[in-house]
């Protein structure tokens, strides 16, 4: 590569400046604001699900992960892979702010001919480590990108974040027993916990918990974080990155709030899917600001 | 309490609710409950998008929720068809056909189970949700399968007959099923039998044969080649398998030429397997395969897609002329 190439990010250790802190929930508020921006594009999309993993987005792609800022496919960064494909469009802003694609990309949002679609495609959108959209596959292609690591020398870190309805899918319990049977302690996996899928309240559809009792017993560290406590999000996620004298992989179950930061996005599965008209728009927009913690 | 949200926003329970097309799952299996049968209706987090809810609310001891776990559903399905109930699981197309493929396979098929299988939102219907979820592989994956008939309904009241049909239908059944919008093409009443095409006319310059939600494209696409003084013909293929071979015999008796029409890659599909039947008798009439070329389709709204395809009526009319010269 030229000279110009930017330095690479040296992922952080130890206690958030204030500063930082308030950087990362800014960008947080960034994303929010952005996917209601993407889906006014679509006319239709996943405003809950970015919602929920919104904290979670920031502090990896701002704090945690050791990446290179314009250089998406830098060998020794840090990977990323979302079984819950349909919050990309909350990803897509971040990846075109860290320089990895055109901004202006983002207003063809789902438009035919241009990259960006419900679900990231690894093969169209730069800065997308991992294609997804068929639930459950994120956490063996983590595993599979950790392994290839230890293979070949490097020492990067895989994150996959995953819904909790997803903790029904089959696979990802044989990812599960595989990841701690080959120790593959550089993989994290995140479980977005905001309670509700489609059909309607996970415990009620295919109860998953106990998350923590499970996790533990298929061989892996686990930690509970509420999901929207940047402080505490993105301090355990340095920690997690930093410590490495672990031998099993990570799981962190993030408590959180679906749709956080619209009320009524909160109380209604519906919103799932959905569309906020113009009218609708800038109330929702007042409401995300107003709970920022800005 | 906020405002109420304006009338142009909406949440996908709200508007699924307002889809009858979606209603049509649900009203053909209370059918046959109503007629005795043990039916048990299967999802795996989509009731409110396959529009089972509705089944779900008429009949809450026959519907079955197995979360996001396709899966261990159609195993399930095999299970509950072994012990004698008559289930059907329904989930998105490109799940059920790639992702269960084996379950299908060996399971149902293979032991002779008669699960019925419904692939809903199939072909590229889901627009920009991406190429993971479109289904444009399961009618070449589907009908290789022993054992296991293949249709594909051209609208909701199609579906409907398909569904009381399949009563007395020993084997499993795949059905491909759209998004719930296809636009109708029959009347309630309108005869319905596995395995037996739906003429709409011959021709003998062209025979349409199409399958599915291109049905009521491709008809559209015939009507305006004949007003252009053309002789077109057309089948409706809705079972892919078994094919009716004798009607596909026939159009290649009257016409030079046949064209299929699928939302579906032209390998293996319905072009592929009217290929087979007129290599297999040496019909020496010209086929032209209109569907997805050998390659991943992309992503947009879908009339974008059906325009870019030329899946809908212009662009199938289009393709027509091309080939007709």
């Amino acid at each position: 590569m030229t000279s110009t190439q930017p330095a690479a990010r040296i992922p952080k250790t130890g206690a958030l400046s204030p500063d930082h802190l308030k950087y990362l929930k800014e960008r947080a508020l960034f994303c929010r604001l952005e996917t209601v921006r993407l889906i006014q594009i679509a006319k239709v999309g996943h405003y809950t699900s970015v919602f929920s993993c919104a904290e979670i987005f920031a502090a990896l792609y701002y704090d945690t992960m050791r990446l290179k800022p314009g250089v998406p496919d830098w060998e020794d960064r840090d990977r990323f892979t979302m079984g819950k494909g349909h919050a990309a469009v909350g990803l897509y802003p971040i990846l075109a702010d860290l320089g990895f694609f055109d901004p202006a990309l983002l207003d063809g949002y789902t438009k035919l001919g241009n990259p960006l679609g419900d679900h990231p495609d690894m093969r169209k959108v730069p800065g997308v480590d991992f294609s997804s959209g068929s639930i459950g596959h994120a956490i063996s292609g983590a595993l599979g990108m950790v392994l290839a690591g230890r293979a070949q020398g490097r020492d990067f870190h895989a994150f996959a974040l995953v819904g909790d309805g997803e903790m029904q899918e089959g696979q990802v319990w044989e990812a599960a027993l595989s990841a701690a049977h080959h120790e593959a302690a550089n993989l994290t996996v995140i479980v977005d916990r905001n309670g509700y899928q489609l059909d309607g309240n996970v415990d009620d559809v295919i109860g998953v918990e106990d998350l923590t009792a499970k996790w533990q017993a298929f061989g892996w560290d686990v930690h509970r974080v509420d999901g929207h406590d940047m402080t505490a999000l993105a301090t355990l996620l340095r920690q997690v990155r930093a410590d490495t004298n672990r031998t099993r992989p990570c799981c962190i179950i993030a408590d959180t709030v679906k749709g956080k930061g619209v009320s009524y996005m909160e109380t209604e599965p519906g919103w799932h899917l959905g569309y906020l008209a113009p009218e609708d728009e800038a109330r929702a927009i007042a409401e995300i600001k107003q709970g920022a913690g800005l | 309490m906020t405002a109420p949200l304006h009338k142009d926003s909406w949440q996908y329970r709200q508007l699924n609710a307002l889809n009858p097309g979606l209603q049509t799952l649900s009203d053909g299996l209370t059918d046959l409950v109503e007629e005795g049968h043990p039916v048990l209706a299967c999802t795996a987090d989509l009731q409110y998008s396959n529009g089972l809810s509705k089944f779900a609310e008429a009949h809450p001891d026959r519907f079955l929720q197995f979360g996001i776990s396709e899966q261990n559903m159609v195993s399930a399905a095999a299970g509950m068809a072994a012990a004698g109930s008559m289930p059907f699981v329904a989930t998105f197309a490109s799940f059920l056909a790639l992702l269960c493929c084996e379950q299908i396979r060996t399971d149902v098929a293979y032991s002779a189970l008669p699960v019925r299988l419904v692939g809903h939102h199939t072909g590229i219907s889901l627009g920009f949700y991406g190429t993971s979820h479109h289904a444009t592989e399961d009618i070449a994956i589907m009908r290789s399968i022993a054992d296991l008939t293949v249709v594909a309904p051209a609208d909701n009241a199609q579906l409907r007959a398909a569904i009381r049909a399949s009563a007395n239908h020993a084997q499993p059944i795949y059905f491909r099923i759209g998004r719930g919008r296809d636009p109708d093409v029959y009347d309630e009443d309108a005869p319905f039998e596995f395995g037996k095409a739906i003429s709409h006319g011959n021709g003998e310059d062209l025979t349409i044969i199409a399958t599915g939600s291109m049905v009521h494209p491709a008809l559209e696409a015939a009507q305006s080649l004949r007003a252009e003084g053309r002789s077109v013909g057309f089948l409706d293929m809705h079972t892919i398998k078994p094919l009716d071979r004798d009607a596909i015999l026939k159009a290649a008796g009257y016409s030079r030429a046949i064209m299929t029409v699928e939302e579906h890659t032209v390998l293996g599909g319905l072009g592929g397997a009217v290929a087979e039947v007129l290599a297999d008798e040496g019909a020496g009439c010209r086929l032209i395969r209109h569907g997805i070329e050998d390659e991943y389709s992309l992503i947009a709204p879908p009339t974008h897609l059906y325009a870019h395809y030329r899946l809908d009526a212009d662009g199938i009319a289009a393709r027509a002329r091309e080939a007709l010269g």
